[in-house]
């Protein structure tokens, strides 16, 4: 048993170490091989000396075996060079911003499961009435809805019309309210979803039968039996939705001018800033690794059946 | 000689109970099919056909009636339905007009993606063994960035264009597509019929093409439409973002971008585009789900 329990751990590492290689390597030859970016950086009048000049500066004129060597040093180190437009470590300016962010998603993800795994549950334990279909179809719509556009129009009723809550900025928890909700969204459906899906799963199980015999209260049945065998999907989502969120709510932190990283980005890329959007990319590439590594290593703390 | 230990492709015991039920199922998944075309069809011919009748307002500049609000607001009128924008152009027949180009790059950018996606998820599938443990790492490692950086590293490279917004519709989309085939197909070569086929001698590319390509067929419609909503969300993000379509080329995303300098004075110019996209997406969405269900009846869950 221990030696098969090591195997696959090791081979699941084994995995996940490759996939964040082929990850690593994708953004290296989408930001480098895609092209000459100094047409792009500065212009197509730019005289070539001043091309040449700066294609020097970001390394690009050396040979690609060498550029992609030192992108693993890089990735490894930490040091992701200067970026163009702020003339700052990118480093620096990532570790910046992510508090922002991390406030916001943290904000957003508890809202979501807060109301998306409720509302999972009350569909499946009533599988098939209307509370169910209207639980799937509330789902689906946060799953077809914009979530800039709702936050616009967030912004437009509860900022601009009523005057309750502030639109843009950060810093209060007040500044926070509406960003965190217009973040909440697509995971919450996400989350209802497939909090559904697992719990009628978990509830045909034989054993609810028999907790249901031996006359446990319905309560007891649904959230001390059925919930805890269908925890594990949905707290894997919500670990890897986190990481999604963490740096792919462009659109949301740019409605909301919220200086997180998804600010940054959209930055980056407006200034043709390349070794920062590299780096930012780099980042969102590590950060779903450890986030897998975090779920595997949570899923056999909680699930005895796994160790 | 290892594939020649096939499984049964139905569990006994239960197989009753799933026939009826997965009967019901898809009668209520064929209505529905039909249901969810219709009003689907019907925004189609208003996209498509309206421009041509000319029933709508001229949608040229006409800085005397800017902001206009809607007719059913005080102060608006029935030659402006939807308002104006803040150079005094229709809302309305911008929303039309900006329409068609939404839902073409929906239906190219879901072509794009389930093309490659289908045929290597299905490869993996059929092929099993390293091909399939090679492309699984392909795929998790394609799952891994989170889209919209994959769209900013192309983009913040190759600048915003056609090609480039359907290239980053093509890489973000395919991975889904493909994991989702290689399961479909590794359920259909466990079938008897593929063993049957092999014993008579068929070559492994006519098996895959000609006997398994077809049986995929419903996964693969289903999977589109699924792709043409996520497609439509990319698409709409990007344009917002001013990393979409390019000018004079609008669409409902741009629209959403132009509208958000304006929620202030006037809200409808970004409420309306994005009502269209949400109406849009969720009639695809809904249709996709009962598509899938329709074709895959054993896919009870999700």
């Amino acid at each position: 048993m221990r030696t098969l329990h090591l195997r696959r751990t090791a081979l699941r590492l084994l995995v996940l170490l490759a996939s964040t290689f082929i990850a690593l390597t994708t953004a290296f030859a989408l930001g480098r091989l895609s092209g000459d970016p100094t047409v792009n950086i500065l212009g197509p009048t730019a005289p070539p000396e001043q091309r040449e000049a700066l294609r020097h500066e970001l390394g690009l004129d050396r040979p690609p075996l060498t550029q992609y060597l030192d992108y693993f040093r890089s990735v490894f180190t930490g040091d992701f060079g200067d970026s163009l437009q702020f003339y700052q470590s990118n480093t620096t300016l990532i570790l910046e911003r992510l508090p922002y962010t991390l406030q916001l998603v943290a904000a957003g993800m508890t809202i979501a499961v807060l109301i998306g795994v409720p509302l999972g549950v009350l569909a499946a334990t009533r599988e098939g009435t209307w509370w169910d279909r209207a639980a799937s179809t509330l789902a689906l719509l946060g799953q077809s809805v914009p979530v800039f556009w709702l936050g616009m129009m967030l912004v437009a009723l509860f900022a601009v019309k009523l005057g309750w809550l502030p639109a843009g900025q950060s810093g209060t928890p007040r500044h926070l309210i509406l960003p965190a909700v217009t973040m909440s969204l697509y995971p919450m459906a996400h989350i209802a979803r497939l909090t559904r899906a697992s719990m009628s799963e978990a509830l045909a199980e034989p054993f609810i039968d028999s907790a249901r015999a031996r006359g446990l209260s319905t309560a007891g049945v649904v959230w001390r039996h059925a919930f805890k065998n269908a925890l594990m999907p949905v707290l894997t989502i919500v670990i890897l939705q986190t990481g999604i969120l963490m740096s792919g709510a462009v659109a949301i932190e740019y409605v909301y001018s919220w200086p997180g990283l998804g600010q940054l980005a959209l930055q980056a890329v407006q200034f043709r800033d390349y070794p920062l959007v590299q780096a930012i990319v780099v980042f969102g590439a590590l950060t779903f690794v450890v986030l897998n590594l975090l779920v595997d290593v949570i899923h056999s703390i909680v699930d005895p059946r796994v160790r | 000689m290892s594939r020649l230990d096939v499984k049964p492709a139905v569990k006994e015991p239960q197989a009753p109970r799933r026939a009826t039920g997965g009967g019901r199922r898809t009668r209520r998944a064929r209505t529905s099919v039909f249901w969810l075309s219709v009003p689907l069809a019907a925004i189609a011919a208003l996209v498509f056909i309206l421009p041509v009748t000319g029933l709508l307002p001229d949608g040229g500049q006409n800085l005397s009636q800017t902001r206009l609000p809607p007719a059913f607001l005080a102060g608006g009128t029935w030659d402006h339905p939807l308002g104006t924008d803040k150079r005094g152009q229709d809302v309305l027949t911008e929303l039309v007009t900006s329409g068609r180009v939404t839902i073409l790059i929906g239906l190219v950018g879901a072509l794009v993606a389930i093309g490659p996606g289908v045929l290597i998820g299905m490869l993996a599938g059929y092929l099993r063994g390293w091909v399939d443990r090679v492309i699984s790492i392909f795929i998790d490692a394609q799952l891994a960035l989170p889209f919209i950086l994959i769209a900013l590293a192309i983009i913040s490279n190759r600048g915003s264009s056609l090609p480039v917004l359907f290239s980053v519709l093509a890489l973000t989309g395919w991975a889904a597509c493909a994991r989702v085939t290689r399961s479909a197909t590794r359920t259909i070569r466990e079938q008897q019929f593929i063993l049957a086929l092999r014993a008579a001698g068929a070559s492994e590319t006519r098996i895959i093409f000609r006997h398994v390509l077809p049986n995929l067929a419903g996964t693969v419609v289903a999977l589109g439409t699924l792709q043409i909503g996520t497609a439509i969300l990319i698409e709409s993000a990007l344009s917002f973002l001013g990393l979409g379509v390019v000018p004079p080329t609008t669409s409902w995303g741009s629209m959403l971008a132009s509208g958000q300098d304006e929620l202030g004075q006037a809200w409808w110019i970004a409420f309306f585009p994005g009502l269209a996209i949400t109406v849009l997406v969720l009639l695809v969405n809904l249709l996709g789900d009962a598509l899938l269900t329709h074709y895959d009846p054993r896919k009870r869950r999700r």
